[in-house]
């Protein structure tokens, strides 16, 4: 115990921390990535690759420290998660390979049909990443097939495409391509932010009324999702919160405020993580089996002396990666300028 | 094929991959800080042009694996669900480190050391690509220690029972300083230095027979030739530590990578070989007890054989660890050949005459890659059937929930993929070696000058070769 709180609270909530770190983050470039089609002009894709260019990578970092924390302070989540998300986390693993070779080699060669492919994949692979994440997102949601050995006792291939995590997958989209816009509209100007400008129109009335659709849903039919948040009624700050952030984003985009729209984006992010948070503490995947096991943050943790050495790295690491984030994102303030280093 | 078999294929195969790029990058870590420290320090111009050219391989290799390591990760919960919940307790915490310590670190400071040449003073590009270096060593410790940990674990206890069971952490700093950590890890430092330092000798030897970008180039081999001569000196020592360790930890491996069947007699060393399984014995060049002498420092000291141990508790691929062993030390004797002659020509002064030389290092790339990874092969299928030493068989390690055609699948699909990743890789080595470094034209005498007598002060010192004086 910390302060009152446990040992597996306080890795859920690093955890948390930590994944709702990495959907704003790598949540700007693939959203800035799914843009990428739109943009017709090989001045404005490279502009727009460019964004995203010194950053994408130490995005990245936040899923591979968030994975590592993940395996570290509950492996029995870890091992069933993946093992029973095997499609979609390899079909993830191939896109995250196919955007990172895209970025690195899309402006290597001057050929157009080369250029045009990895444009292609590069908006693709930004476009399924942030489905998929939704996906796997909507399947954790709704419970699934746990047995007693802690294994996943569901259909092979496909078993994780269903309505529901479909529809998380195409909320998180549109939520990721207006952050991503926003983002992009902070880094650029001319041609590319006037079309970016009328772009960002049409995401945000996707995600809202996706929100509102997925909402719904969930209330009728996922009723353990918001039994929390309706059952304490000063827990209603928080979907008003949200409610609030989402309705900002097109307030402060019309007055081109995008600085403080990005803001809003990533609030509006996380508040909707929190949510989440809130409704599975302690619970994490409900077992749809009978007579399944629940994974929960306390049968799924590692010993509280195994906890209390992560808290304690975690403790000295935090300060230092928070210390060179905010160098590499001083130095390369302000908006895009293409030199010779450039991608 | 079983799930096991192509669970292990896949495995095998993505890290073996994984593992061409980490070491180029640690170790064209090493020389870029060195040309650019030299950069900071004399403000001659060719220092950066070499720092410059090689950042950008740098990107390349660093990309790759990136790339390829968030597979890794990842595949130990997608394939090795009772392994990941068995092993978690421990293991992870090293692989948490990993992320903040050294992840975090090295992709923070690649966006300034990529981008930021014209935008940051110099001594601040140099601390960012100081950060990097670091930043990758910071992953081999991590990883290798989770490795290590594998190989022979302590610092834990198991609790719960049959599929229930689980390693906890009893020890931090047991588990880290197990006993094959520290010598495995500089093992592993060395082996990757010595890939980037080859991998820059190989690209400058060859401008040099092709009789372009003669000046840089001569500067680079002085620079590198020694970082490659010091380290594969080295590389023997901690190999023979490594051994050493091997003997008393996992005297199973040992027997393997000599071939030693027979239950209690003196051990022989092969110098080449071919082991007969079936009939269980090995023809080729020996020392007779040679193994005996390395391990006990007597020729007629009895040693394990593989016959000693209980048919399911041992390795069965014993011929392709005997292989894999002898290779990769005959490619360690070989560098020492190779760089400590080149040097001495280098010395004398006759090294950028001799072509038929320069050609031969223009290919050395490959030996320190093959080496490498041959070292992995030896340890991880001498590892064998456990997963975890002695307390999780290989075949119980794994997921129950996926099914053979998912694996298939997914095999088949990273090989497609990583054929064109190594395609296109090679496609975009070869074109940024063709276009070669950016050279400006400053002072080149004056600085050759230089460069000679650093090099010859360090060889001298290094090899006690005072004649010159
Ligand atoms: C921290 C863990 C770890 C690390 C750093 C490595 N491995 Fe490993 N390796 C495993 C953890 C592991 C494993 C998960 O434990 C496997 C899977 C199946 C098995 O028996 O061990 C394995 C198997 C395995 C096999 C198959 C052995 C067999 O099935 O007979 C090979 C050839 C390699 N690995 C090669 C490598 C290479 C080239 C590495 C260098 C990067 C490497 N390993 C690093
Ligand atoms: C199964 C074993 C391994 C796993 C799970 C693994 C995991 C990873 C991951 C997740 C990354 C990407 C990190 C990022 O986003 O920056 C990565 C890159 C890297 N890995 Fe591995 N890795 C393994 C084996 C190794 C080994 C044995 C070494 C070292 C000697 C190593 C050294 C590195 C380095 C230096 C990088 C940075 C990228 C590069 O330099 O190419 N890895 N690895
Ligand atoms: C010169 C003589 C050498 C000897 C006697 C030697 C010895 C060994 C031994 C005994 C192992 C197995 C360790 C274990 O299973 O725990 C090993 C592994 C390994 N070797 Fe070597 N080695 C030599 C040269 C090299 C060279 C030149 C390289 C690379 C350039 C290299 C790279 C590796 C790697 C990457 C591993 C796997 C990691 C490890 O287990 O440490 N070795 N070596």
């Amino acid at each position: 115990m910390i302060l009152g709180i446990d040992y597996p609270t306080w890795w859920f909530l690093v955890v948390g921390a930590l994944f709702s770190g990495y959907a704003i983050l790598d949540g700007f470039d693939f959203g800035a990535g799914a843009w990428h089609l739109f943009f017709r002009k090989e001045e404005s894709r490279r502009i727009a690759l460019n964004a995203v260019g010194p950053v994408w990578d130490g995005n990245e970092v936040w899923l591979v420290i968030g994975g590592g924390a993940l395996f570290a302070g509950f492996p029995i989540l870890y091992a069933f998660l993946f093992s029973a998300m095997y499609t979609p986390f390899m079909l993830f693993l191939v896109f995250i390979i196919f955007r990172a070779i895209s970025i690195e080699f899309r402006s290597k060669e001057k050929m157009l049909w080369w250029r045009k492919t990895w444009d292609f994949m590069y908006a693709l692979s930004s476009i399924m990443l942030a489905f998929l994440l939704g996906v796997v997102l909507g399947n954790v949601l709704q419970g699934m097939p746990v047995n007693q050995q802690w294994e996943y006792e569901g259909g092979g291939f496909f078993s994780f495409l269903n309505p529901y995590a479909i529809l998380v997958g195409l909320t998180t989209l549109s939520l990721f391509m207006t952050h991503g816009a926003m983002y992009l509209l902070m880094k650029t100007e001319g041609r590319l932010y006037q079309k970016l400008t009328h772009l960002l129109k049409g995401s945000i009335a996707a995600f809202i009324i996706l929100l509102v659709v997925l909402s719904i849903y969930t209330l009728i039919y996922v009723p353990q999702l918001s039994d929390e948040i309706r059952a304490d009624f000063r827990l209603w700050i928080l979907p008003f919160l949200a409610f609030l952030s989402v309705a900002n984003i097109p307030r402060l985009a019309s007055k081109q405020k995008f600085r403080r729209g990005f803001i809003f984006s990533s609030l509006t992010i996380s508040l909707l993580l929190m949510m989440v948070a809130i409704e599975i503490y302690p619970t994490l995947i409900v077992s749809t089996l009978d007579g399944g096991k629940d994974i929960t943050i306390y049968n799924a943790a590692s010993s509280t002396k195994s906890l209390s050495i992560m808290l304690t790295i975690a403790a000295i690491g935090a300060p230092m990666v928070l210390a060179y984030t905010i160098f590499v994102y001083r130095t390369f303030k302000g908006k895009v300028r293409l030199d010779e280093t450039s991608y | 094929m079983d799930v096991e078999i192509l669970a292990r294929l896949q495995f095998a195969f993505t890290v073996a991959f994984h593992y061409i790029y980490p070491p180029l990058s640690i170790g064209l870590g090493l020389l870029m800080v060195i040309f650019e420290s030299l950069f900071v320090v004399t403000k001659k111009q060719v220092y950066e042009d070499l720092a410059r050219f090689w950042t950008k391989i740098f990107a390349l290799t660093f990309g790759i694996g990136v790339a390829t390591g968030i597979v890794m990760e990842f595949e130990f919960g997608t394939n090795w669900a009772t392994y990941s919940r068995y092993v978690g307790d421990v293991f992870g915490s090293a692989l948490a480190a990993e992320g903040i310590f050294a992840f975090a670190l090295e992709s923070g400071f690649l966006g300034v050391l990529l981008f930021g040449w014209n935008r940051v003073k110099p001594w601040v590009h140099l601390v960012s690509t100081i950060g990097v270096f670091f930043g990758s060593l910071f992953s081999a410790i991590w990883i290798v220690v989770a490795n290590s940990w594998q190989q022979t674990p302590a610092g834990f206890h198991v609790v719960g029972e049959g599929l229930e069971a689980r390693a906890e952490i009893t020890d931090f700093w047991a588990m880290v300083f197990n006993p094959s950590s520290v010598d495995r890890l500089l093992h592993v430092w060395l082996g990757a230095f010595l890939a980037g330092a080859f991998l820059v000798i190989s690209v400058h030897a060859y401008y040099l027979v092709r009789n372009r970008h003669v000046e840089i180039s001569k500067i680079a081999l002085r620079l590198a030739l020694p970082v490659a001569l010091i380290f594969s000196l080295l590389q023997l020592f901690t190999g023979h530590h490594s051994a050493d360790g091997v003997a008393a930890n996992q005297p199973t491996k040992l027997a393997a990578m000599e071939g030693h069947y027979q239950p209690e007699s003196a051990a022989d060393m092969y110098i080449l070989g071919w082991v007969d399984q079936n009939k269980e014995e090995v023809t080729g060049i020996k020392i007779p007890g040679g193994l005996s002498y390395l391990v006990h420092g007597d020729f007629d000291a009895p040693i394990k054989g593989l016959n000693a141990f209980p048919e399911a508790d041992r390795p069965t691929q014993i011929n392709a660890i005997f292989q894999f062993y002898h290779l990769m030390v005959a490619i360690g004797i070989a560098l020492i050949f190779l760089t400590v002659y080149s040097s001495i020509l280098l010395l004398k002064g006759h090294l950028f005459q001799k072509k038929w030389l320069l050609w031969i290092l223009a290919f050395s790339v490959v030996l320190p890659q093959l080496a490498n990874q041959f070292g992995w092969y030896t340890a991880e299928m001498g590892r064998q059937p456990w997963v975890v030493w002695e307390l999780l068989r290989t075949s119980d390690a794994l997921s129950q929930a996926v099914k053979a055609n998912q694996v298939l699948f997914s095999l088949i699909l990273f090989a497609l993929i990583y054929l064109i990743l190594f395609i296109l890789f090679l496609y975009l080595l070869n074109k940024k070696i063709k276009m070669g470094p950016h050279e400006s034209d400053v002072e080149r005498e004056e600085m050759e000058e230089d460069e000679r007598k650093l090099t010859q002060d360090l060889t001298d010192i290094l090899i006690g070769n005072n004649s010159q004086k």
